[in-house]
């Protein structure tokens, strides 16, 4: 094809970005795995210190690999439907574990 | 497929590079939407999980069962994979086709190993008895890793699909959509599995 249809959406992202992204979700995957496996340190430290590693991880990838974006290109709207999976998901995981747990707890 | 049409007769009725354009990221955002409703399956099969993690029925628990430095090398074989597609991507930003099946390629054989991996770790556990069979917490622990492994597969066929099409097609209006969206499906994949590796494998063996 010419190069009339070179640059087309999902062009952003340069090969500085995913190298910075690359380099840093190393990081983020071997301090955590280095903590377990090392183990020695205090429980609730490393459960801590893993999920916000992992959510530091989910946030680079989503921005640096995918571009997310609260508008696209073309200025649709698509932080909506990013929110309001973020309530479903809230909604399944939390309720779930919070009502399974206390049932677990009240059938002991 | 009907979308492809409407492209064609868009371009054909107009000429027009804005409407291609439009069309994109159409089917970008369409496919970010897709993404989001698989996102909830897992989200479902995420508190299947921390639901059933317990009840081992008398079998073993997950710290019998995880290795971690198995665990890192699948984790690092998804990342460097995540990271060539990109590569690919930015490849067909300036039109090397040549370029693009490289990446594509080195993506794939990630993959795959990633896949060859999981599918030794399952049907060692199924080997020693310790199957979806076996408890609450391994069904739970299969649906879960296996639905995320059948994802990978899935986007390995695309890529194969894609590989096929590069040499038929080249890089068309029809083909770069289509890479742009294999290229979400496969970092959502990596996300995902962020996910599995921090709550399933670091948090079983604490």
């Amino acid at each position: 094809m010419s190069t009339s249809t070179s640059h087309d959406g999902g062009s952003h992202g340069s090969v500085k970005s995913y190298v910075m992204g690359l380099i840093l979700s190393i990081v983020l995957t071997v301090i955590p795995f280095g903590m377990v496996m090392k183990g020695g340190f205090d429980e609730t430290t490393v459960i801590v210190t893993i999920v916000i590693m992992a959510v530091l991880q989910v946030l680079l990838q989503l921005i640096l690999f995918m571009h997310m974006n609260l508008k696209t290109q073309e200025g649709r709207d698509s932080g909506s439907f990013v929110f309001f999976t973020a309530v479903i998901l809230t909604l399944i995981i939390g309720g779930t574990v919070w009502i399974m747990y206390h049932l677990n707890i009240n059938l002991m | 497929m009907a979308t492809d049409t409407m492209t064609n007769q868009h371009v054909a009725a107009h000429g027009g590079h804005e409407e291609h354009h439009d069309m994109t990221g159409l089917k970008m955002y369409g496919f970010w939407i897709y993404l989001m409703s698989d996102l909830i399956i897992f989200g479902s099969l995420f508190a299947t999980y921390a639901v059933l993690h317990n009840g081992t029925a008398g079998g073993p628990s997950s710290k019998d069962l995880f290795e971690l430095d198995f665990v890192l090398i699948e984790t690092f074989l998804l990342l460097f994979s995540s990271f060539t597609y990109g590569m690919a991507v930015l490849a067909m930003n300036k039109d090397r086709l040549a370029q693009v099946k490289l990446w594509l390629a080195v993506t794939f054989m990630f993959g795959a190993g990633f896949v060859g991996m999981e599918i030794y770790e399952f049907h060692h556990l199924i080997l020693e008895g310790f199957g979806p069979d076996r408890s609450g917490f391994l069904s739970s622990f299969f649906a879960l890793v296996g639905t995320h492994g059948l994802h990978v597969s899935f986007g390995l066929l695309w890529m194969l699909i894609m590989f096929i099409q590069l040499f038929t097609k080249g890089l068309t209006d029809k083909t770069r959509p289509r890479i742009l969206c294999l290229s979400l499906f496969w970092h959502f994949l990596d996300i995902v599995w962020i996910c599995v590796f921090t709550f399933v494998y670091l948090m079983g063996v604490l």
